[in-house]
């Protein structure tokens, strides 16, 4: 019976080629703007590291004061001075300080001109913390942070690079003029969006090159490569002037397992922006935070609102192209009032009606489906003349994104013949008969 | 028309499903369009911003070191052996060292106060550090004082901000500053506790940033003295002379690597033409314009599509009925002035739903997509376009029910 409606399907969409051209395009269009949109916005709204955002936690401390700080919320980094305080006792599972850093791979063998390499200056736990992959080697230890080791993990992209891709462990590079031995090299890592860096980044960056001990960078006075947002008077001419000044430059992350763990470090947090208080450093109340991942991506604002925006409007062009379906389907079926009298008074029922015209619309659904995915695939290669190259390489044509456009598309199309089938289905045929 | 008004409403009564279909279409088609015409508006606008520059012939150069620790004396070194080297060319006409350049899409800021104890700020500006050159390389206007002395062009280590006691500001920054229009010889508090006496006024001069942020801030610039000496890296900036672009970008970096080969100059976007800078700047304005570009003309296309095809189906049962009216009397101008008026009524039907709808729309993308209020003119508008889009849908639809002879009456029933 099933082939027989498809076969009685597949004649009145021939009867009508422009009404079903115009039908399949509809959807076609309307599902794959949805989804080229779609494949955007999910890529940057994703979460990066969906086991643990929960137990990442970046803590905030008002350094400002209500005057000067964002509209009450407190910078979205920190400063040398409270960064160091908080991190020097271990108050979390894991804690780690970082900030970003730009330095050239010295000349070597036969290259002979420097390497750009973009960086961070971390501590041991942020490889465990973030769960980086390694290839080979590991993290450096706390011991290695403590005695400010010139250690560097290295990335597979610079591995390969440099040392073709071999095991590289326990070999030096120069980096700016000062020599680090590699402990690790990680496999690609390069989580999107950054959550650990949204203070320098806007979460979607090329992969880092190397991560290098906090400790250490400090030692070389490596300034940020990253942002730097200060307040009141720049007055500071040294590196131990811009240290004591307010500028936020580091984001710190702790690991806290709990609830308890989590109450735990707020009090804590609370207890040394009131000491500050009491010491005179800050004249305002404890003004703390302690978003998690999650909280840390809303925060943020991390999807770009022209994401948020072109969904919107694709999925409202979707919705218009539906309800010209089911305004089209409605003139298609109803125009065939005097088959479905026939057919009713040979004895077909309202039910077998309404099935051969719902097999009727999924076939157009079907059609306009695979429409759909022909322009999401150009839309998905092409879409970077619609987004920002950093963006745009993020959308993918993957096999759920495959999978979801035609699904959508087929539900889509059957939701839109529910009415017009129904509609169908209740033709009087003694009326038909009658008037033919 | 309006004796015609009453039997269209009493037919539409009995059509009531095509006709809220066509009606909530063309809702929905109004508050998309008139919402994606406003994004394009509002961005096309954005990507006209004016820079200031003489962007037809100057170049930027990226310029990193590789050594990491240098003192400021070295840089300095450097940096003019650098610059002497880029005047050198024969192609060039200028260059200048600088912390950033206009568009260059994120960078230095700074508060600025009237007086040296104020704590909330006046307002806010892009800052950028530059030569006695660096107006002229950008080819910038000079609306009134002057350009930098040499004496006046000091030296700024790495992350040093110290404001020198002159500067130059944009007339923008200016006038927001100074609204009476006297700035000239004022002094000004960026966020340091001594003042920089403002010795010159150009216009315009966009500021680094073209995100949304910086929309409050338009075109509010200032230029401190200084050779930027930071031991991470330097901008060159560089004006061909005229018609030599080309020959300039190409020589530029090979003068640059004679000097000495310790610097890095990424062989993919280390050196951009202004051209490349504003695409580069105002790549997600121009991408959401297209997209939104796209979908207007594909949805004013279907909605159009759909409107002929339920008209037709209308016309096409209404054959008899039609028949009927030719017969009494009806002119064929009754018959096409029937239809077009039957779908100017769901149209403007359609349109009051249509303009609420935008309106929330607006409001949702004002609260969750950084976008401002639309102008009324925008909904007045979209309300024209699809009216006019529905008479002209119907037109040839109702055209064939007009030629409906009126012997159809008389077919059996």
């Amino acid at each position: 019976m099933f082939a027989y409606y498809l076969q009685l399907g597949m004649r009145s969409l021939r009867r009508n080629p422009a009404l079903t051209t115009l039908m399949v395009m509809a959807i076609g269009f309307g599902v794959a703007a949805s989804m080229i949109t779609y494949s955007v916005f999910r890529a940057v709204s994703g979460n990066p590291i969906p086991d643990k955002s929960g137990q990442l936690f970046t803590p905030q401390v008002d350094a400002w004061g209500p005057q000067q700080n964002l509209k009450g919320e407190p910078a979205e980094a920190l400063g040398y001075v409270d960064a160091m305080a908080l991190m020097r006792t271990l108050h979390a599972k894991r804690q780690t300080l970082l900030y970003m850093v730009q330095m050239s791979v010295m000349p070597d063998g036969e290259r002979d001109l420097p390497l750009n390499a973009n960086g961070y200056a971390v501590g041991g736990d942020f490889f465990p913390m973030f769960e980086v992959p390694f290839q080979y080697g590991a993290a450096w230890s706390r011991q290695d942070d403590q005695s400010r080791a010139a250690v560097v993990v290295i990335s597979a992209e610079l591995n390969q690079k440099l040392f073709g891709g071999a095991d590289s462990v326990g070999r030096s590079v120069d980096f700016g003029g000062h020599d680090y031995r590699i402990v690790g090299v990680t496999r690609p890592w390069n989580p999107r969006p950054r959550f650990f860096d949204l203070f320098s980044t806007q979460g979607f960056e090329e992969p880092s090159d190397f991560y290098m001990p906090f400790n250490r960078a400090l030692d070389l006075q490596m300034r940020t490569g990253g942002r730097n947002s200060c307040r009141g008077k720049l007055d500071f001419t040294t590196w131990d002037g811009w240290l004591q000044s307010n500028c936020v430059w580091v984001t710190p992350w702790v690991e806290l397992d709990s609830a308890a763990d989590v109450a735990s470090y707020r009090r804590f947090l609370e207890s040394y922006a009131a000491d500050q208080q009491k010491a005179g450093r800050f004249d305002w109340a404890p003004n703390v935070r302690l978003r998690n991942v999650t909280e840390w991506l809303d925060y943020e604002h991390v999807v770009p609102p022209e994401s948020r925006m072109s969904l919107l409007v694709s999925l409202g062009f979707f919705l218009i192209c539906l309800i010209n379906t089911v305004g089209l389907l409605l003139a298609k079926f109803l125009r065939r009032s005097g088959e479905i009298g026939v057919r009713r008074a040979l004895g077909a029922t309202r039910r077998e009606i309404y099935t051969q015209y719902l097999i009727e619309a999924a076939a157009v659904g079907l059609a306009g489906g695979l429409v759909g995915l022909l322009l999401t695939a150009a839309g998905v290669s092409g879409v970077g003349l619609l987004f920002p190259p950093k963006i745009a390489q993020l959308a993918e044509l993957d096999f759920s994104l495959v999978g979801l456009t035609l699904l959508v598309a087929v539900v889509a199309t059957l939701l839109a013949a529910f009415y017009p089938a129904w509609r169908a289905a209740r033709v009087q045929p003694a009326w038909q008969l009658k008037s033919n | 028309m309006s004796l015609h008004v009453k039997p269209i409403l009493v037919a539409l009564r009995r059509h009531k499903a095509g006709t809220l279909l066509i009606a909530l279409q063309i809702a929905l088609t109004l508050a998309i369009v008139c919402n994606a015409l406003f994004i394009i508006h509002q961005r096309l606008s954005s990507m006209a911003e004016v820079s200031g520059v003489d962007e037809a012939n100057v170049f930027v150069i990226r310029n990193q070191w590789a050594v990491i620790d240098r003192t400021t004396q070295q840089v300095d070194a450097q940096v003019r052996a650098d610059l002497l080297a880029l005047r050198q060319l024969p192609g060039v006409q200028d260059a200048s060292a600088a912390t950033g350049y206009p568009l260059q899409g994120g960078g230095w800021d700074n508060y600025v106060m009237m007086t040296p104890d104020q704590v909330e700020p006046t307002t806010d500006s892009a800052v950028y550090v530059g030569d006695e050159h660096f107006i002229g390389t950008l080819g910038l206007r000079l609306v009134a004082g002057r350009n930098f002395r040499p004496d006046e062009v000091g030296v700024m280590g790495t992350q040093e901000a110290v404001a020198p006691p002159v500067t130059v500001v944009s007339k923008a920054l200016a006038d927001r500053l100074f609204p009476g229009g006297d700035a000239l010889g004022k002094n000004i508090y960026a966020m340091s506790a001594k003042p920089s006496t403002i010795i010159g006024i150009v216009d315009p001069l966009h500021r680094q940033g073209t995100s949304s942020w910086n929309k409050a801030y338009a075109g509010q610039s200032l230029i401190w003295p200084a050779r930027p000496d930071d031991a991470r890296g330097v901008f060159y900036i560089v004006r061909a002379k005229p018609g030599q672009l080309a020959d300039a970008m190409r020589e530029a970096p090979k003068a640059l690597y004679a000097q000495s080969r310790m610097r890095i100059i990424d062989a993919k976007d280390g050196i951009q033409d202004y051209a490349e800078v504003r695409r580069r700047a105002y790549d997600s304005d121009r991408g959401t314009a297209i997209l939104m570009g796209i979908i207007c003309t594909a949805l004013l296309a279907i909605t159009a599509a759909g409107i002929v095809g339920l008209t037709s189906f209308w016309v096409g049962q209404r054959r008899r009925q039609i028949g009927i009216r030719r017969a009494l009397g009806a002119t064929r101008h009754d018959i096409l002035g029937y239809f077009l008026t039957e779908n100017f009524l769901i149209g403007v039907a359609g349109a009051l739903v249509g303009v609420v709808l935008a309106v929330a729309m607006n409001l949702w993308m004002i609260t969750h997509a950084e976008m401002e209020r639309m102008p009324t003119v925008y909904v007045l508008a979209g309300v024209i376009v699809l009216l006019l889009l529905g008479q002209g849908a119907t037109f040839a639809p109702a055209l064939r029910a007009s030629r409906v002879p009126p012997v159809e009456a008389t077919r059996p029933v």
